[in-house]
């Protein structure tokens, strides 16, 4: 079995992602399984986040391996001193894999580098976030029935939201149409465009957000406008509502139209629209369990076909 | 003219001279090539008039030859440097330096939470675009001339 590290959905290739997508899928018709019966799989949360963490701890349980590891870094010898290295290394003593959540940017990519176990990157500062990406992938998949030729429309917090820069970088495959709906503060960083013109990906920039702009869209991805990104606060208050999706916006969406958000939501989109078919954001955090279960078996090495093969299944 | 350069900064019988060095980029070259760990003799000319530079700098380093890979680090911060093997008094070589594919420990990352910056490792950068380095841990871009060395003591 060869076990692989994933640090980000840059190094996978179209083949890659589809091969993870009908993985999810499987687990999704078979969530309880035992077949990682026997595994350990380690938790490390040098940041706290409960959501992703609760989904990678459920997402093991379920395929019936043990979860040890730690949700507040305040606990461990980090605040002693002790480098990332360290911690690295004695855990891959106990575990078979290692799921990690890191503050500083590239500690995933370096963690990689010196583990002798796997390593999962569950977000690595502003940088990655794999998994998230794949489960925005899958939930693309799942509700669209494809990933190539989509209008996919990004709004918020263009900027330093790096679940829109994965999703732009993994969606170059799949010949998308970009929407960038951003105030100027927050717009789509000129490298990212650069990145989609010598990809031959097309996109339009928008600083309006009204039924008009959106009525393209096959894919709505809301996120979130911080206020700490803003060093002007006078400017927030005059943009923050300017990005908050009201259900009479939806009067002129595709009947396939679906609205994503990574989640936590604050104030970007109308607590009206949850019960709205086009409201997806829920379904999608339950395809996050999905996606990561087949992320804890690639990277330990268990194939599609071990998975479609499995006689492990619980129901 | 040339005499007085010749005065200023003598001939070596063996060894390498590192010629039109940007005043400004001397010290950073002096710490890149370790020159304070060397134990042969080194002579440095330090704001001498140039046409081209205005003000260059030159290093002679008796009986010290270098790998191409330990030149080649120098196009990070003078991309422009004209190099000279000497043997027996006399020029056997002249070379351009050539920036490396990846350069390991020598680039410090702009990115202050990058691991590199709070982790006892070594930085690794690789071209991106002819004129920038790409951090391969955070990914972080850095223009070439915003480069800024690690302090390799």
């Amino acid at each position: 079995m060869e076990q692989k590290s994933l640090v980000t959905i840059a190094d996978h290739s179209r083949e890659k992602i589809e091969y993870l997508i009908q993985m999810a899928q499987e687990f999704e018709c078979h969530p309880n399984r035992r077949l990682l019966e026997g595994k350990v799989v380690a938790t490390l949360f040098f940041e706290p986040s409960t959501r992703t963490r609760l989904s990678f701890e459920t997402a093991a349980n379920r395929l019936g391996a043990r979860v040890i590891g730690f949700a507040d870094p305040k606990v461990t010898s980090g605040t002693k001193g002790e480098t990332l290295k360290d911690t690295i290394m004695m855990v891959s003593n106990y575990a078979d894999i290692i799921v990690m959540r890191h503050y500083l940017e590239g500690a995933a990519r370096y963690a990689s580098e010196i583990a002798p176990v796997p390593i999962v990157n569950a977000g690595d500062g502003a940088n990655q976030h794999p998994s998230q990406t794949m489960l925005d992938l899958y939930s693309i998949y799942k509700t669209q029935g494809r990933l190539d030729d989509l209008d996919i429309f990004l709004v918020g917090d263009l900027k330093y939201g790096r679940t829109v820069h994965s999703m732009l970088t993994a969606m170059h495959h799949f010949n998308p149409t970009f929407h960038f709906i951003a105030p100027e503060e927050l717009a789509m960083p000129e490298m990212y465009k650069k990145f989609c013109r010598e990809h031959g990906i097309r996109y339009v920039e928008h600083t309006d957000f009204n039924a008009e702009v959106i009525s393209g869209a096959d894919i709505l991805y809301m996120t979130r406008v911080q206020r700490e990104r803003f060093t002007d606060l006078m400017e927030y208050e005059r943009v923050k509502d300017r990005y908050l999706l009201k259900l009479d916006m939806l009067s002129k969406a595709r009947p396939n139209m679906k609205i994503l958000h990574p989640l936590p939501r604050v104030n970007e989109i109308e607590y009206s629209i949850d019960e709205n078919p086009h409201a997806y954001y829920f379904e999608q955090a339950h395809n996050g369990l999905f996606a990561r279960q087949a992320l804890l078996c690639d990277a330990l090495g268990i194939t599609l076909e071990d998975v479609k093969n499995d006689k492990t299944i619980i129901d | 003219m040339n005499c007085k350069k010749q005065l200023m900064v003598a001939a070596i019988e063996n060894g390498t001279v590192i010629d039109h060095i940007p005043s400004e980029k001397l010290f950073a070259v002096v710490n890149l090539l370790h020159l304070d760990r060397m134990t042969s003799a080194v002579t440095i000319g330090y704001n001498l008039e140039s046409q081209e530079l205005g003000k260059k700098s030159i290093i002679k380093m008796a009986d010290k030859f270098f790998t191409d890979d330990e030149l080649n680090q120098l196009a990070v911060i003078c991309p422009n440097l004209t190099l000279c093997i000497i043997r027996d008094y006399e020029i056997v070589e002249k070379r351009t330096v050539t920036l490396p594919s990846e350069l390991r420990g020598i680039v410090r990352c702009a990115n202050p939470k990058c691991i590199t910056n709070n982790e006892p490792m070594k930085t690794l950068f690789h071209i991106h675009d002819h004129n920038a380095l790409k951090c391969h841990y955070c990914n972080t871009i850095i223009n070439l001339d915003d480069v800024q060395l690690v302090n390799n003591k």
